[in-house]
């Protein structure tokens, strides 16, 4: 653990803080979620140190527990997506023959479909719920998981302990989590940081169109949206959020940067 | 056939292919799903008549398989139906906003595509050095950034503090081309800078790529200078996956589009289609899912035709 590169580091401590601030919410926030303690769009002050935003409502507050939903929906869509792609793309790689063809081409044409479009076309129809959204960001991003486990499970499926392993009369299931996944984590982990902060910047961009989540519940898109006329009027709180969002996200990558060079390097540059 | 015009012709049929799965996906899409429409439209409060004359006017009722069809039928001759909102008819409600939606991609894909290049080559010429690492450190932040916040980010400093250009990207057909073009100029900034990075590093690894064939070394040997090497040995070969990276990117430029309309309230089919969307208006989204599924399809299959083209062994078979 002691050749870990400063930026690894930084973006390490970046992230935890950040889980941190989302686990620990409801300790920190010096107000409520929706308490309106002040004026309109207060400057930063002892009392509220960001300032207050649309209705007055201090803007810290509404930061942490934010925070606390944007990380939420992002880690659930990404569990989601990584347990059912990667089982699926393992699953076609060890079937292989129809199986495979059918679920590779469906998984294509659902990727050729820009996923915000689709993403917008669904929540059209479906009720705007926290769990509608993660399931939709999960069932999307899932293809983009499939293809990158497919790709990887195809490589180790050829390998002379699967083989055995099948000699041995193994069963799919046993194949897939004894022998394939333990070889396949470190790219799919790698993969996941990536996915993560695409989670966190796809339910951000919903919230802020309106169609994510809805208030008076808080989330780092949302306030965006909430405080967006002051910009207008040179009053910043707008970006708070934004800036959140992109050291979140810088910091997820620098650490996914980190592991994906490690575990290249242990494999000889082989991805 | 020769074999070129035999690959063209799979390829486009490929892609029309795809258009009609597409057509069943988004129309699934929005049927399959739990949850009634003509519920989420009137609302928890709704009678059972109203409901259940909603439902006749949305053709509910009818079979999925037959309201498909029709749907498709009517898109193929541009009949798009009708918006159940306002009763406006959905074409013609769309006309002009494309031709904006398409300006505002086409200046930022102006500006954009030759930049991203000449800035790749340049982080090519001086590899490892600093302009290619303030390259890479400039294209990790951006993918890290979301669209939105770039875009009120130039809005808060550029447009409210400086007061270099508006902060509302409205236009009209009264206004001369220049006119337009100052009140794009924000939005037409952020999409460039949001396809800028990823353009630019995609050109420099297809480069670099082709840098390490003999070729180049020989090249090199004959005393030809490093942008000589790289403009007239490099580039050629480097052209299709260069082609490849730039359509991508303006295939994710129209999709960016939809929130840099939001943020610039710039009345484009983006903001028509968000609008829609909250108002649960099936009928426009729908419509609007298609066209932008179909644009980003062709510009894929747009890609790969110059793929095809720019490759001499596909040219000229023995």
């Amino acid at each position: 653990m002691k050749n870990i590169p400063i930026s690894a580091l930084i973006g390490l401590f970046f992230t935890a803080l950040y889980f941190l601030g989302a686990i620990f919410a409801p300790l920190l926030a010096p107000y409520g979620v929706g308490e309106v303690v002040g004026n309109v769009w207060e400057p930063s002050s002892a009392d509220y140190l960001l300032g207050t935003d649309n209705i007055g409502r201090d803007l810290l507050s509404r930061m942490i527990y934010g925070g606390r939903t944007t990380i939420f929906i992002a880690t659930a869509a990404t569990v989601l997506s990584f347990t059912l792609g990667s089982v699926l793309g393992f699953f076609a790689a060890v079937t292989g023959g129809w199986v495979d063809q059918a679920l590779s081409r469906f998984v294509d044409l659902v990727m050729s479909i820009p996923t915000l479009i689709f993403a917008l076309v669904v929540l059209s129809v479906a009720p705007v719920t926290i769990p509608m959204l993660i399931l939709v960001m999960g069932l999307l991003d899932a293809t983009r998981v499939y293809r990158l486990a497919r790709a990887v499970a195809v490589d180790i499926e050829v390998m002379d302990y699967v083989e055995a392993a099948r000699l041995r009369g193994e069963k799919t299931a046993w194949i897939i989590f004894r022998e394939i996944l333990p070889n396949a984590l470190s790219p799919l982990i790698a993969e996941m940081g990536l996915r993560f902060i695409f989670a966190v910047l796809f339910v951000s961009t919903l919230s802020f169109l309106g169609l994510g989540v809805q208030p008076p519940e808080a989330d780092w898109g949302g306030i965006v949206k909430e405080n967006k006329e002051g910009i207008v009027y040179g009053i910043p709180a707008a970006l708070i959020p934004a800036f959140a969002i992109a050291t979140l996200a810088i910091s997820v990558n620098l650490v996914a940067d980190w592991v994906l060079n490690r575990t290249t390097s242990l494999k000889g540059g082989r991805g | 056939m020769s074999p070129i015009v035999k690959l063209l012709a799979q390829r486009i049929s490929l892609s029309l292919l795809l258009l009609l799965l597409i057509s069943v996906v988004i129309f699934a899409g929005t049927i399959v799903l739990p949850g009634d429409v003509a519920q989420s439209i009137l609302g928890q409060s709704a009678t059972p008549e109203a409901l259940a004359n909603l439902r006749a006017e949305l053709g509910v009722n009818d079979p999925p398989v037959q309201r498909y069809f029709a749907w498709l039928f009517g898109a193929m001759q541009g009949d798009l139906g009708t918006a159940l909102t306002s009763g406006q008819d959905i074409a013609q409600a769309l006309s002009s906003r494309i031709g904006n939606t398409l300006f505002l991609a086409f200046w930022a894909a102006v500006v954009a595509v030759p930049l991203a290049i000449f800035l790749g080559l340049l982080a090519v010429r001086f590899k490892d050095r600093w302009p290619d690492k303030l390259i890479s450190a400039v294209t990790l932040a951006s993918i890290s950034i979301p669209e939105f916040l770039i875009g009120y980010v130039l809005m808060y400093f550029i447009a409210v503090k400086m007061r270099w250009a508006p902060s509302v990207a409205m236009i009209n057909d009264s206004m001369s081309l220049l006119e337009k073009l100052h009140s794009i100029a924000l939005p037409v900034a952020v999409l460039t800078l949001v396809v800028l990075a990823h353009m630019m590093r995609m050109t420099r690894a297809a480069i670099l790529n082709v840098m390490q064939s003999a070729y180049i070394e020989t090249a090199e040997l004959k005393g030809l200078n490093a942008f000589q090497v790289i403009y007239r040995h490099a580039f050629p070969n480097a052209i299709a996956p260069i082609v490849n990276v730039v359509m991508i990117n303006l295939a994710y430029l129209v999709v960016g589009v939809v929130v840099i309309e939001v943020v610039f309230v710039y009345p484009g089919m983006g903001q028509y289609l968000v609008d829609h969307v909250s108002k649960r208006d099936v009928p426009v989204v729908q419509a609007c899912g298609l066209i932008f599924a179909a644009v980003y399809i062709a510009l894929n299959m747009f890609a790969d035709i110059v793929a095809i083209l720019s490759n001499p062994r596909l040219r000229h078979p023995k």
